[in-house]
């Protein structure tokens, strides 16, 4: 199944983005290369040599974050972003584990709908937005559905592999104790498979703050810091689309960063467990 | 016996034992199930529309959507729109492609000064680098390409990073052994393990490529796939739109196949035989 491999490689790739060895000490390192293009920015901007109206300066970016911030823009779109993307990812993960779970634990239901959802899962989900509009309109419930979309199948992967690669010898361990079978899928199965899970919910979190930020585009209507960012485009206000990019991605890094601190310790407490 | 049949043996030890058919109606009932669901939704959808259950407007009945692929692969419009999709992706994956691998290679180098930036930009998803590249590029054909090499950049430099940087040590060491020049020990020793690696980044690559096709052609294009979906969209007429979705998923599928295919001819003839 080529699905699920991409998948799990997506976690290994963002997990790779991490550098192997600590680089506690050259981390000023990393700040050359940001600190060079900032400068050079500036120094451009300030000496006028390009004349367009697209290089902003520094400065007008700081104004222009200032005033997003202080205005409150900022926050009532990234609210309402970070409230839609929670719902959908809420929806999304909630049933892609119940799919998950049934499709890991029960061979027959895995027989059916396997196959039926692999096909599935190929086809691009913004190529569903058309589809989802024209059926839920171009609100908030399209926008969600959406979400939960883009949220369920990770978590639908990669709960169904985990719990099916539970190794075979802790099964055998159960058995020869005699565990009944809720028992067996309460102490081996669920915390065996409770790795892959996570981060079957970890990819969901980033996908749906993706899919948060196309729905906004394909399914404009309301607002969003997607809406931020077409808006800034459409006037033709650099500033703007520079200062939405970077929030996207800052709220992404911080989506990443916390699930991996996350990961990490609930990896100290099933070890200790 | 594979974790899997282990599995279901213990969560099926106190479930009914199946009615026992004789071995070629078992065989012929297993591969029959992963037909049941869609064979139901066929017949659903079929019935539905024939009935008027749903108005066409919102779920066109299927004969609908396969005259609506046959007219689109007679008419030639299909292979216009299919031949400019695939000359963006080839040329933006192309792109990405290449600058990925320098850009993986050039890290490998100078991690502590890139990795950082790197993964700072790669925060930032396509669509959030669209109006960037727009207002910058214009609408035209080099917006898609600059999209679609970012998307297949990403995967493509970080599995070079990391195909490079996991020489075993005791590969290079049979290398020092040897006494071979810098130039032996890459050429002979670090890039021969690293290229099922590089393969795998490619291939994803594609897969994002392909993925960021769609969503560019979507928000930004007058022709191709992606296109095609919006303008069926626009006009109501659903079946075109559901007939683009099906060919957009048989052609990436398609091509995932072949490159998995052959990332999997590279796996094996890994040197050492090493399976991974």
């Amino acid at each position: 199944m080529s699905g699920p491999a991409s998948l799990s490689r997506d976690a290994a790739e963002l997990a790779a983005v991490q550098p192997l060895r600590p680089v506690d000490r050259s981390r000023w390192r990393g700040l050359v290369l940001p600190a060079v293009a900032i400068a050079l920015w500036a120094l451009l901007s300030w000496l006028d040599v390009v004349n367009s109206a697209l290089l902003v300066s520094p400065q007008k970016v700081f104004a222009t974050a200032a005033d997003q911030i202080l205005s409150g823009r900022l926050w009532r779109a990234l609210g309402a972003s970070l409230a839609r993307e929670a719902t959908g990812f809420l929806i999304g993960t909630a049933s892609g584990l119940v799919l998950g779970a049934l499709l890991g634990l029960w061979p027959l239901f895995d027989r059916i709908v396997g196959p039926s959802f692999n096909t599935f899962k190929q086809i691009s989900l913004f190529a569903w937005i058309p589809l989802i509009s024209v059926w839920f309109g171009l609100g908030d419930v399209a926008k969600v559905v959406f979400l939960s979309l883009a949220a369920l199948v990770p978590v639908v992967v990669n709960t169904c592999d985990g719990i099916r690669t539970v190794p075979p010898a802790l099964l055998e361990v159960a058995r020869v104790y005699g565990f009944t079978r809720w028992q067996t899928l309460a102490q081996v199965v669920l915390p065996a498979a409770l790795p892959a899970i996570f981060t079957g919910v970890y990819l969901a979190l980033i996908y749906s703050w993706l899919a948060t930020i196309g729905a906004e585009y394909l399914l404009v209507a309301g607002k969003g810091i997607g809406n931020t960012l077409i808006e800034g485009s459409e006037h033709f206000q650099m500033d703007l689309v520079i200062f939405g990019m970077f929030v996207i991605g800052l709220v992404g890094w911080l989506m990443n960063a916390s699930a991996r601190a996350l990961e990490r310790r609930l990896a100290r407490w099933t070890g200790r467990a | 016996m594979s974790a899997e049949a282990e599995l279901s043996a213990v969560l099926q030890r106190d479930a009914v034992t199946p009615l026992r058919l004789s071995l070629p109606w078992r065989r012929l009932g297993d591969a029959a199930l992963p037909w049941l669901l869609p064979a139901a939704l066929l017949a659903l959808w079929f019935v539905g529309a024939g009935q008027g259950w749903i108005s066409p407007q919102v779920l066109p009945p299927p004969e609908f959507v396969a005259e609506t692929l046959r007219d689109l692969a007679t008419s030639g419009d299909l292979w216009l729109h299919v031949s400019t999709s695939f000359a963006r992706v080839g040329v933006g994956f192309a792109i990405g492609t290449l600058l990925g691998l320098l850009l993986g290679t050039a890290m490998g180098r100078v991690e502590a000064y890139l990795l950082p930036s790197f993964n700072a930009l790669v925060q930032i998803p396509v669509l959030a680098w669209l109006p960037f590249v727009l207002l910058i590029v214009g609408i035209g054909e080099p917006l898609k390409y600059i999209l679609i090499a970012k998307a297949a950049l990403v995967p493509v430099a970080l599995n070079t990073l990391q195909g490079f940087r996991q020489t075993p040590q005791s590969l290079r060491e049979v290398g020092e052994v040897y006494g071979y020049s810098r130039r032996q020990q890459v050429l002979e020793i670090v890039l021969p393990h690293a290229v099922p690696t590089l393969f795998t980044g490619v291939r994803l690559g594609f897969t994002k490529a392909w993925l960021s096709l769609v969503v560019v052609e979507l928000v930004a294009s007058s022709e191709g796939l992606g296109y095609l979906i919006v303008y069926g969209r626009q006009l109501f007429q659903l079946d075109l739109v559901m007939a683009a979705v099906v060919i957009v998923g048989a052609i990436g599928w398609a091509i995932d196949r072949l490159l998995e295919r052959l990332e999997n001819t590279l796996h094996r003839h890994r040197p050492g035989g090493a399976a991974r």
